[in-house]
């Protein structure tokens, strides 16, 4: 579909870039000298896309090192830490730091990113440290990843938010919120749904309040907050959008991605960076996966094409063409390569795992149809002992879409799976309990005949599948009366042209709009909660809508009035930012996504495995 | 960063009757105009439990002599807060006596929270009562905001955590940040006489202790059988462990990886023995699902298509044989190719598959040709019998096959659509 022709631009997110690397270096010459630093590993993505080693060096910064719970071997007399707030970390510094024993005097500094937590700071004082070392934080909140996303680089947000039940992060989540809304706000309408997002938009709302607010033009109109537990469904789908399926496959890091042997056929694996600057991939991210070989391979020929220009030229024109398009021609033939390359990898590894008959099996769960097949499918899967995690995540869908699993199939699942992966799942599945992610259907939650009955006429699929019908009707499935209410799943009986999308459901084959995305669409388009009143009781309530105080105009339909923040709190999958760009193509929209971390299936599933205690 | 003066004004202007207010659960901001007799009743009350009187008195004084006096003695505080880096409200617990009397500690447990959540300094001692310290607490609870939450429980609670337990039932919010932040310390000792003070399920029901019964059985079976194949191996004399040595230790190995090896290595032995598959498949109550795609797997890399053969068949009362499987036959045929089975034995399989769709389908994928040209004659399908020819090597039995049938007058000859006319073919 063709983009607006006014479709609003989006505001210059380099600025928060600008803004943390400027603070990093504030805190760096506080301690004025050489001095060695320790990084922690998994901020190392996030360092280097705002700012790079020289910056480093340039406020003496003699070594870098990464932290790896290792004794310390620098000989500086300085050292400073660049950690997360966790208390692993910070005990590991006193392990490692035997100097004190040694007589040695060394001057030690932490700076904690985003922010330091009163528990990080009591482990240095139970261990007598407090004093000995200076501590600091970064308020680096954001991370533009791309032009429309910006995230928070907090996995762990979503198991001590929803496993562990832990609050720490709202505050922060709070904070980065101001911080937007400060630089590009103030908001007109701040939606939300979800416990958290409620807390995060109270924190926020406080934060605000004590800051003093200049009247500036607001370059964002709406905030939509969404807590990762309203849908689980959607992330636990496969992916087969572009972006989506080479995230799943190799695993996307902070907007970069590492491209292995099998890719680009070399001994070298390469490292891309995947935004709207690659001029291939940001054509074909949004794009379901069955339309990107054939878009690729048009962009062959044109390359082609755009070669074979030299031919019958005279020095001069050789020249400017050398000059002037050779280089971007290079450019773009090594990225079609290297997407081509992506491409043949995926359909190798997805036929070598019969990805059309899981894809199958995903959309039966989805629509509610052959819910027996799906249950041998899955049972087939842990017999033999294929990936632990693909088994859990099938185990959450049926569980999810059936509101429970019948407890002769709960008991029978469980222990096989116990018996094919291990024991120390009991923890795992303790984990998903505790989530509602795989749960038994208690005794009571049956229907009555009579209920079943209706149920039975009103959405019967088949007359061949009675039992089916009857096995999957005869509970109370939110799933279900959710995907009813908001017309989810397509009717499976129509078309789906992939090529032209007729909405969301495209990032999933047609079978099934995201339930994230859906709710955020319905949201907007009322402008208010009113009349989605019991899908929200369906989803547990926490629903919020406010009008921004302080100087937000509402002169409607300026440009940034178009321009809407949706952040989700415990990640998002590159399938709902897909969804999200396909429905502001669509309303004329630009949505922004902040996200605490970007998620998957795998990522969501690891984050509750409980058998690495 | 702070703006100092107006900060501490408004302080001064409204908080004074804040600090008494903690046995107060209702509405303590609607209360600014108690009375005087309140607070010096109050007091006393505070004192009896305090002894450090001289502190609070200095602290609690709603008189304006009082108020005069202190900005200019705690402006130095307030100055090194901006740079609040080195200086936290822990240390500042132990400062001497005649130090503390320089700050203000009768904030709010409301603005001690808020003061905590900006990185300000605050003094906690003077939440001293269990009544006040539980105040505070709901207050942290209140402010949505994990790490002051755990701070109040580890700077207020800590000490009297055991007497505490019943207070935290109540206080669920607070009750899991305490569980997460032992959790992280690894404070398993406390953590447990937690859980157990609780009366909180303990982690396994009955039926998942079975589970754990059964992984204890499992591992005295894993000591057994890795002492005697490792003493094998090493001796020699066993051909399996020379052909195919064992790449790693079965200790801790999930039950189906252990059912898989003896299947590997002891497939043939009596049931009476520990390491023998039938042994561990009744021992473990191992579903005829779960056993026949173990077995499968394990005999199939070994290329032991006869012992495949003898899985499947069972014989009926009148002595005929019969390929049977709990596992759908399309199931086996992918497993069996993914061990590199021969075309004869995968065409074995793929005839048994039922549906004629997806039997044909896995009979043209593997190329037995027999299969399918027998699936056409028997739809007496010309056409995909001609389409098919061209599929087959040249001069091949198959070709010279399809021709015979093709030739063969006594068939009649029709097309038929063939999706329509699928049969069962026995």
């Amino acid at each position: 579909l063709a983009e607006l022709a006014d479709s609003p631009e989006l505001p210059d997110f380099s600025l928060l870039k600008r803004l943390a690397r400027d603070q990093l270096i504030y805190l760096l010459e506080q301690l004025p000298g050489k001095k060695d630093l320790f990084i922690e590993a998994d901020l190392m993505s996030p360092l280097d896309r705002i700012a790079n080693v020289s910056t480093l060096k340039q406020h003496e910064v003699d070594k870098l090192y990464k932290v790896e719970y290792k004794p310390i071997i620098s000989t500086s007399d300085q050292v400073c830490f660049l950690i997360r707030p966790r208390i692993q970390t910070v005990k590991w510094i006193y392990v490692a730091n035997a100097d004190k024993a040694a007589g040695k005097f060394r001057r030690y500094k932490i700076i904690f990113t985003p922010q330091k937590f009163y528990a990080c700071e009591a482990v240095l004082e139970e261990q007598g440290l407090f004093g000995d070392v200076t501590t600091d934080e970064w308020a680096f909140y954001l991370l533009p990843l791309d032009d429309d996303i910006i995230s928070l680089e907090l996995p762990e947000f979503f198991r001590d938010n929803f496993l562990a039940g832990d609050q720490r992060w709202v505050r922060t989540v709070g904070s980065a919120l101001h911080l937007l809304h400060s630089i590009y706000g103030p908001f007109s309408k701040i939606y939300g749904i979800g416990r958290c997002a409620k807390m995060a938009y109270e924190s926020w709302k406080e934060q605000v309040e004590e800051g003093d607010t200049k009247a500036r033009q607001a370059e964002i109109g709406n905030a939509f907050l969404i807590d990762r537990d309203v849908d689980y469904i959607t992330p636990l789908c496969s992916q087969v959008v572009y972006e989506g399926l080479v995230d799943d496959i190799f695993r996307i890091k902070c907007g970069c991605v590492e491209f292995g042997h099998d890719v680009t056929s070399s001994d070298k694996s390469v490292k891309v960076m995947l935004n709207s600057q690659d001029k291939v991939f940001s054509e074909i991210r949004n794009e379901h996966f069955s339309n990107v070989f054939s878009f690729l391979s048009q962009k062959a020929r044109n390359l082609q094409t755009a070669y074979d220009k030299r031919r019958g030229m005279d020095i001069k024109q050789m020249k400017t063409f050398v000059s002037e398009e050779l280089k971007g021609l290079k450019q773009e033939h090594r990225l079609l390569s290297l997407h081509i390359g992506a491409c043949e990898s995926i359909m190798k590894k997805k036929t070598k795992q019969d990805f059309q008959e899981l894809l199958k099996t995903e959309h039966s769960l989805l629509e509610g149809f052959e819910i027996r097949e799906c249950i041998s499918f899955i049972e087939e899967h842990i017999n033999r002992q294929v990936s632990m995690i693909e088994s859990l995540r099938l185990l959450c869908l049926l569980s999810i879409t059936e509101n429970g699993l019948l407890p002769k199939d709960f008991r029978a699942l469980k222990a096989q799976y116990l018996q094919s992966y291990g024991v120390d799942h009991l923890l795992t599945f303790a984990n998903l309990r505790q989530l509602g992610l795989l749960v038994e259907q208690q005794p009571g939650e049956t229907l009555t005949v009579m209920e079943s009955k209706v149920g039975k006429l009103v959405n019967d699929k088949t007359a061949g599948k009675l039992t089916d019908a009857f096995s999957s009707l005869a509970k109370k499935s939110h799933f279900r009366a959710l995907s009813r209410k908001l017309n989810l799943v397509p009717k499976s009986d129509e078309e789906y042209d992939l090529r032209v999308p007729r909405d969301m459901a495209y990032i999933f084959s047609g079978a099934y709009i995201p339930l994230s995305c859906k709710l955020i669409e319905q949201v907007l388009e009322r402008d208010s909660w009113t009349g989605l009143e019991e899908v929200t009781k369906l989803l547990n309530g926490h629903e919020f809508a406010f009008t921004g105080s302080n100087g937000a105009d509402l002169r409607a339909k300026s440009d940034a009035q178009r321009i809407i923040l949706v952040m989700f709190l415990g990640g998002c999958t590159f399938s709902e930012i897909s969804a999200l760009r396909f429905l502001g193509r669509e309303r004329g929209y630009k949505f922004i996504v902040v996200t605490t971390a970007i998620t998957n299936s795998s990522r969501l599933i690891e984050a509750l495995l409980g058998n690495k205690v | 960063m702070m703006k100092n003066k107006p900060d501490e004004e408004d302080y001064w202007n409204s908080s004074k009757f804040k600090a008494f207010t903690f046995d107060d659960e209702d509405d303590e901001f609607s209360r600014l105009k108690e009375s005087k007799q309140a607070v010096n009743s109050i007091r006393s009350l505070v004192e009896e439990e305090d002894d450090e009187d001289e502190v609070e008195k200095v602290s609690w004084s709603g008189e304006p002599v009082g108020r005069k006096t202190k900005p200019g003695n705690f402006q130095p505080f307030t100055d090194s807060l901006s740079e609040s880096s080195v200086k936290l409200y822990a240390p500042e617990l132990r400062k001497p006596k005649s130090e503390s009397k320089d700050y203000i500690s009768d904030w709010s447990p409301e603005e001690t929270i808020h003061r905590m959540q900006q990185g300000k300094v605050v003094s906690l001692e003077r939440f001293r009562s269990l009544q006040d310290k539980l105040l505070l607490l709901d207050f942290s609870v209140r402010a949505h905001d994990g790490n002051i939450i755990t701070a109040v429980i580890l700077f207020t609670l800590t000490s009297i955590i055991r007497v505490l337990f019943r207070e935290l039932e109540s206080r669920q919010t607070a009750l899991r940040h305490f569980i997460h932040y032992l959790t992280e310390i690894r404070d398993h000792r406390l953590l447990l006489e937690l859980l157990s003070n609780l009366f909180f399920s303990l982690p396994f029901s009955p039926e998942e202790s079975a589970h754990v019964q059964d992984h204890y059985t499992l591992l005295e079976r894993q000591i057994i059988i890795e002492a005697t194949d490792r003493l094998a191996e090493h001796a020699g004399k066993v051909e399996i462990f020379q052909k195919f040595p064992r790449r790693a230790s079965i200790l801790n190995m999930p039950l189906i990886t252990t059912l898989y090896y003896c299947c590997f290595y002891h497939y043939n032995e009596p049931e009476g023995t520990y390491s023998s598959p039938l042994n561990i498949r009744h021992t473990f109550r191992i579903s005829e699902k779960q056993y026949f795609v173990t077995v499968l797997a394990a005999r199939a890399k070994l290329k032991a298509w006869s012992d495949l053969d003898a899985l499947f068949t069972s014989r009926n009362w009148l002595g005929f044989t019969k390929k049977k499987s709990p596992l759908s036959f399309h199931r086996v045929v992918d497993i069996l190719q993914k061990n590199s089975a021969p075309t004869q034995v995968l065409q074995e399989y793929v005839g048994l598959v039922d549906d004629a769709d997806l039997r044909i389908g896995l009979a043209q994928k593997h190329k037995c040709h027999d299969i399918v040209i027998n699936t056409y004659r028997d739809l007496k399908d010309r056409q995909l019998l001609l389409g098919y020819r061209g599929k087959v090597e040249r001069g091949s039995a198959e070709e010279r096959k399809i021709n015979d049938l093709l030739d063969s007058p006594v068939r009649k000859r029709r097309n038929y659509d063939h999706h329509h006319h699928y049969q069962h073919v026995t």
